[in-house]
């Protein structure tokens, strides 16, 4: 052939471009079972079932803990008092009236942020880093200020909510704490981690 | 004997490697004491390697074991409380002088051009250093690993749209459990030390190809003999490599210490709260990290937002990826800088030891404010430095190092 020394570099590089995009294609398809590999396996996924939960030894202005999906839970009962003291917090709240609907399911979006207005029932997990914040109950306490009416207070970033998990202005969470899924299957039977059926 | 060096030579480059880095490597001949950090830390890489091997024969990476395997090596294990603090206190040891090897950058110009590949492949090596050691402090699978995982993971949740789906990625469940330990061993013992390995091989092959900086900042490649060997230049070995064995002694003099007597380091090394198991449902009430992460932790308390709190962590190290850029001055060593640069600089580094402190510190109000405080102060340098640093009045630079 009369070409033979002669090199046609329009024709290399389409070579080379055409192999490495092919290669870059075929590399990208590779790290699909790799990254997918970190997903939460379905061990995982099925693990988390419902939690019941027998609140009839629950006391006035004390809570509970138990374990759901790893995480904590607080069932928190309420007195007349912190009830009608929670809407003089509103106007120091970043959203007090729960208008973020990722925060709690809608049986649960008024202002107690409650089924039963006394129970409170929350993820016990900040929205900010993730840390378990520390119940709070004694109003107007040394460290936390004459305002407080009692709450919980986040030890890592000190980030602050009032006894329905709404958060406070100027502290580093962005949202309330979430309201877990749970209905009541007696009165004193809480069922969490599932929904209640919408009457 | 040098029958058998020549045959290896006809087959690998030996004594031209040799040659290249230590024989006839020529470093400016006036180092001074902050120039034993960089060998230190090859060291201290060695040391955590193999002390890490030999604590993975012991180790158990499963959340239902760990915490009780740790306790085994330390209890049960031949001098595997030997082993297992030789490499707790590796940790702190590597980030001493890690701290000190990026200061002595930052006094002599040495990220300046031509050396910025140095700089950042530097810069890689601390940020892949961070991950390994806080990958590293969750295998103990103790409160304050538990918690301070949680907490650094749930950092990426602040970017907006991907970061929950991206947490639930990183942990591998919905909280942190067996899944996000057996990977983080898996980082930790495997992935991150290959990475550190190849990033060092090439800070030490870029900064070979270039030649070292000194404390004048003066290039000593300029003046050089009838041979091309530098005027201002000794070979690395035997000159340097016999110095920094002298600096080796006296640091695993005091590491030595640390280990035998101090090997908790007060809490601050190794946390009380990680002697207790880890407990999902209950944080530790006073949550801090590990000493060596505490300046940028105080940055991310300091701003009362969650966005923007994790980026300004963030940009306090991304910052310093770009100071080759940030400071225009063509002057290098701080000897031959203005008072505004000497001051600058000083007011930086008591920062970052400030921050540091603070972030150990419960919060309260003042706390918050000094926190606030110093954090400008840190992202002020740069603003400052880039500033003065174009039209600095700087004293002249001589031609030769002086002695």
């Amino acid at each position: 052939m009369s070409t033979d020394n002669v090199v046609d570099t329009k024709r290399r590089r389409f070579l080379v471009n055409a192999t490495s995009v092919v290669a870059a294609v075929g590399a990208g398809f590779v790290a699909v079972p790799f990254v997918s590999s970190w997903m939460p396996s379905e061990r995982a996924k099925n693990a988390g079932a419902p939690v019941e939960v027998d609140i009839s030894k629950l006391e006035e202005g004390r809570m509970l803990v138990v374990e759901w999906q790893s995480k904590p839970v607080w069932i928190v009962k309420r007195s007349e008092k912190t009830l009608a003291d929670l809407a003089k917090n509103d106007a120091n709240l970043r959203d007090p009236a729960s208008e973020n609907v990722d925060q709690q399911p809608s049986y649960a979006q008024n202002h107690d942020r409650s089924i039963k207005p006394e129970i409170l029932v929350l993820v016990g997990i900040c929205t900010h880093l993730g840390c378990s914040p520390t119940f709070r109950p004694d109003i107007a306490p040394a460290d936390l200020g004459e305002d407080w009416l009692g709450g919980f207070f986040c030890p890592c970033h000190s980030s602050r909510f009032d006894l329905a998990g709404r958060v406070f202005q100027g502290v580093p969470a962005p949202t309330n704490l979430a309201v877990p899924p749970h209905k009541y299957v007696s009165d004193n039977v809480i069922v969490v981690g599932e929904d209640e059926e919408v009457a | 004997m040098g029958k058998l060096i020549g045959w290896i030579d006809d087959r690998f480059p030996l004594t031209k490697m040799w040659n290249e880095h230590l024989a006839e490597y020529y470093a400016p001949k006036n180092f001074n004491f902050w120039y034993f950090f960089g060998s230190l830390a090859l060291m201290v890489l060695v040391i955590q390697i193999i002390s890490g091997i030999f604590l993975t024969m012991h180790y158990k990476p499963d959340a239902a074991t760990a915490f009780a395997s740790v306790e085994y090596i330390m209890r049960d294990v031949p001098y595997g409380w030997l082993i297992r603090y030789i490499h707790s206190t590796g940790a702190t040891a590597f980030f001493v002088v890690v701290y000190l090897h990026m200061l002595r950058g930052l006094m002599y110009g040495s990220y300046k051009q031509p050396r910025e590949l140095i700089w950042l492949f530097g810069m890689f090596i601390y940020l892949a250093l961070m991950a390994e050691a806080f990958m590293g402090y969750l295998l103990p699978w103790g409160q304050m690993s538990y918690w301070g995982a949680q907490v650094i993971i749930s950092l990426f949740s602040a970017i907006p749209v991907i970061g929950d789906d991206l947490t639930l990625w990183i942990r591998g469940d919905f909280v942190i459990g067996d899944a996000t330990l057996n990977r983080f061993f898996a980082l930790h013992v495997i992935a991150l030390p290959f990475v550190l390995v190849f990033l060092v091989i090439a800070h030490i092959i870029a900064l070979h190809e270039v030649g070292s900086n000194n404390p004048d900042g003066v290039e000593i490649k300029k003046n050089k003999d009838a041979n091309g060997i530098p005027l201002d230049g000794i070979p690395f070995h035997p000159y340097y490599s016999v110095k920094d064995i002298v600096g080796v002694v006296v640091f695993l003099f005091f590491f030595s210490v640390i280990m035998f007597y101090f090997p908790d380091g007060g809490g601050y090394m190794l946390e009380h709260a990680n002697f207790i198991a880890s407990d999902p449902l209950k944080t530790p009430e006073h949550i801090a990290p590990v000493w060596y992460f505490t300046p940028f932790y105080a940055i991310l308390r300091a701003v009362p937002d969650k966005l923007l709190g994790v980026g300004a962590m963030g940009a306090a190290i991304v910052l310093l990826f770009f100071m080759p850029w940030i400071d225009r001055c063509k002057v290098k060593s701080i000897r031959y800088r203005s008072v505004i640069y000497k001051v600058n600089l000083s007011v930086f580094v008591v920062s970052f030891v400030v921050l540091g402190w603070l972030a150990m510190q419960p919060v309260t109000g003042m706390i918050t404010f000094m926190s606030q405080l110093f954090s400008f102060f840190y992202f002020a340098f740069f603003v400052v430095l880039y500033i003065t640093s174009k039209n600095e009045s700087t004293l002249p630079v001589p031609d030769r190092v002086t002695s």
